[in-house]
């Protein structure tokens, strides 16, 4: 009798403890973190691909492919994005109507300040990204706002960005519900399957870095955003990081959302912050 | 040789109601249908440009005058939507499996 309540005693000792284990685990895996999620991205990239110098990962496929990033050094003599670099300095410092200038918006008057976009704000509640700041610095001066796809937007950025390369990409998650949600949302618009192509971005860009698709070889999701804005040969020109998501989306087949929709700003958070530690390489060049 | 006459006969009568084409009524039908799916699609912000280009088709067989063809293409218009309903739905779970941890 006392041997059979032992082992009754025992066995529910047992499913206590089982059960206390496993809902630990539900609470962590719905908990959100972004610093483990960070080091677990970063983690992932490093260990698949142990031959790539960590600061390479944002020169996209020419981390990629030995020979890609022959070509690309050759082509670095004369980059593609040099016109569009030049065209953003004079944009840059040119005054709107009013007298001010893009250097009256923003911190350090602009130079060197990409590495810290985009941010989420707390008076606000959302993120900003550094186009949407272009674009609400130009409409606080009575300038029309640029259209985030096209060539000006991509130009000031470029500029921005090649004042702030080399610096290592330094993003916050302030202590605020929002934006761990914004971070969240991020996360789940950069793994959910989209288009009749059932792909997700992590399709590509975790599940298939360096692998080819058609004639493409595609680069790592860690550190992508650091190359930003980018000149694509396949598009004769400069694209900024809006007209990437929205290709990307075409490209799956899915309709593409507009321009800096919260999803857009919440995925470009997420990479970002994940890619914190990792050289700001833009403008980039892109077959 | 006598008997399989009537009974071919009865046959294609059997068959005739499926081989009917397609007219502006069925049509508009289908269309109303794939439309509704497509909204329903896009209020989930998980269209399909298939969904879109297709529904074009069928507007354009319609203006012509093809029903037929209108109504084909209004059909699969509907099925593209609904499985982007479909994968919208399972994705709101189904993207944990993706991530990396």
């Amino acid at each position: 009798m006392r041997a059979r309540l032992s082992l009754l005693l025992g066995a529910i000792s047992a499913a206590l403890v089982a059960f206390a284990l496993t809902s630990a685990h539900v609470v962590a895996a719905d908990k959100v973190d972004p610093v483990a999620d960070a080091k677990a991205f970063q983690n992932f990239f490093f260990q698949k691909f142990p031959n790539v110098k960590h600061e390479d990962f944002v020169n996209g496929p020419y981390s990629m492919n030995e020979d890609l990033k022959r070509q690309w050094q050759e082509k670095e003599e004369f980059p593609p994005y040099e016109f569009a670099l030049d065209a953003g300095k004079e944009m840059f410092a040119t005054p709107f109507k009013n007298g001010k200038t893009y250097a009256d918006c923003f911190p350090n008057g602009g130079i060197g300040i990409r590495q810290n976009y985009p941010y989420f704000d707390e008076k606000e509640g959302r993120v900003v990204t550094l186009e949407l700041a272009l674009n609400r610095c130009r409409e606080a001066n009575g300038e029309a706002p640029y259209s985030y796809v096209k060539d000006e937007m991509a130009s000031l950025t470029a500029y921005m960005a090649f004042t702030s390369r080399g610096k290592p990409m330094d993003i916050k998650i302030p202590d605020d519900p929002r934006a761990l949600a914004a971070f969240e949302n991020g996360k789940r618009y950069f793994y959910t399957r989209r288009g009749q192509m059932n792909f997700s971005c992590a399709s590509c860009h975790v599940q298939s870095p360096g692998e080819r698709i058609r004639a493409e070889i595609l680069a790592p999701a860690l550190g992508i955003v650091n190359a930003m804005p980018i000149y694509r040969s396949e598009w004769s020109g400069m694209g900024t990081t809006s007209r990437r998501f929205v290709t990307c989306n075409s490209q799956t087949r899915a309709v593409p959302l507009e321009p800096q929709a919260d999803e857009y700003r919440d995925v470009e958070y997420f990479l970002s912050y994940v890619a914190n530690g990792l050289p700001i390489s833009g403008p980039g060049a892109r077959p | 040789m006598k008997r399989a006459i009537p009974l071919a006969m009865l046959l294609a009568l059997g068959l005739a109601p499926a081989a009917r084409a397609a007219n502006e009524a069925d049509y508009k039908a289908a269309y109303a249908a794939a439309e509704a799916a497509a909204k329903e699609a896009a209020s989930l912000r998980h269209q399909w440009t298939t969904t879109i280009s297709t529904l074009a088709t069928a507007k354009k067989a319609a203006d012509g005058g093809d029903f037929d063809r209108a109504t084909a293409a209004a059909k699969e218009a509907k099925a593209l939507a609904k499985a982007s309903i479909f994968q919208a739905t399972s994705e709101k779970e189904a993207w944990k499996a993706m991530e990396i941890r």
